[in-house]
């Protein structure tokens, strides 16, 4: 049985690579907005909440 | 036990896609994207109540990113008249960089998450102002008005009109006629700014075939409507002050940055028909960028020593 790979260029790599990186970025960052906001909205409500 | 034969190709452009990140990026069109982020801060900063530093920047991110976001949906859309055009041929979609699919898919997320992240973490009202703003430059000025009819950025203006208005709305859930002077600059600014764009791109709009002023009732007219305009804005721009939202270094800054406006058109009123290089043209054009970003600088300015140093008026 034989199959077909495609093989990415090394243009395509790279793209790839600063895509990623630039996703991962944006991921940590929306994080922290939300994170400190929550903190901010509740105060220190936010450790006092009943789970 | 099965051997599977491996057969490697090369994928030459069909397949993977090679946008960088960068080209991402450009799509977001950060020139038009900082102006967006300035007027949004002044709007909030002018707001009377007090925001906490993290939710201004979380408000001040979203409002960019719906900007971004349109900016991106827009070149999806425009991508066969920009390839037209010097000014646009480079952009990421008509320059082959990035697919449209993926600028229209990267122009849709984005315009979703920005007003939700408002939405949820700032205030609804400034989320749905934001929403609208997206859908008008989209929708209305980019699918509709800009192929259709001469007056496209008139209308269209009031897209980037809308940030100092979300800006206020966020930190204060409501709008009130101050915000609503500040969306009048913008707004008739507007007109005399890419008429003058378009008085020497005129070639250009006309090969695209996108019925701008000078293309349609030629330059003469666009030249009388751009003087007409500028002294609307020079006008409205004293506004803050005629109505006791700025103090009086406010009020004799705004007239001399409306007087060097009302100069510059003048100057291209004057100009003469057979004129190829329309320097009046580029002039007013590189002007009309500084006197938005200065007259919004001073009305921050104005506001933050009011403020700072409990000066009225100052």
């Amino acid at each position: 049985m034989e199959i077909e790979t495609v093989k990415p260029t090394e243009a395509q790599l790279k793209a790839r690579r600063s895509r990623s990186v630039a996703i991962a970025l944006a991921l940590v960052a929306f994080v922290v907005v939300v994170y400190a906001v929550s903190v901010v909205r509740m105060g220190p409500a936010v450790i006092e909440r009943s789970f | 036990m099965a051997f599977l034969n491996r057969t490697i190709l090369e994928d030459r452009g069909a397949g993977m896609s090679e946008a960088t990140a960068g080209d991402f990026f450009a799509l977001l069109k950060p020139r038009v994207m900082s102006l967006v982020v300035f007027t949004a801060f002044v709007g909030m900063v002018a707001a009377p109540v007090a925001v906490n530093p993290f939710i201004a920047l979380t408000a001040i991110l979203s409002i960019a990113i719906g900007a971004g976001a349109s900016g991106a949906l827009n070149m999806w859309y425009d991508a066969d008249i920009d390839a037209l055009m010097r000014r646009t041929a480079s952009r990421p979609v008509p320059a082959g960089r990035v697919k449209p699919g993926e600028a229209l898919a990267f122009g849709l997320v984005l315009s979703v998450l920005s007003v939700m992240a408002l939405g949820f973490l700032v205030d609804w009202l400034a989320a749905s102002l934001l929403a609208f703003t997206i859908f008008f430059y989209a929708v209305i000025y980019t699918m509709w008005l800009k192929r259709w009819t001469p007056q496209n950025i008139v209308i269209g203006g009031a897209a980037g009109a809308f940030p100092p208005v979300i800006g206020w709305a966020a930190a204060t859930g409501s709008v009130t006629l101050e915000p609503v002077i500040l969306f009048l600059i913008i707004f008739l600014w507007t007109p005399p700014h890419f008429w003058a764009l378009a008085l020497f791109k005129a070639d250009e709009y006309g090969r695209a075939g996108i019925p701008m002023m000078p293309n349609v009732a030629g330059a003469a007219s666009t030249r009388r409507q751009i003087f007409a305009y500028s002294v609307v804005v020079a006008i409205v721009g004293l506004l803050p002050w005629w109505l006791d939202y700025a103090g009086a270094p406010y009020g004799a800054v705004a007239a001399v940055l409306g007087a060097g406006f009302v100069w510059y058109a003048w100057k291209v009123l004057r100009m003469a028909d057979g004129d190829r290089e329309m320097r009046p043209a580029k002039l007013l054009f590189a002007y009309s960028l500084l006197y938005l970003f200065a007259i919004f600088a001073v009305y921050l300015a104005d506001t933050v020593a009011e403020r700072a140093f409990g000066l009225p008026g100052v």
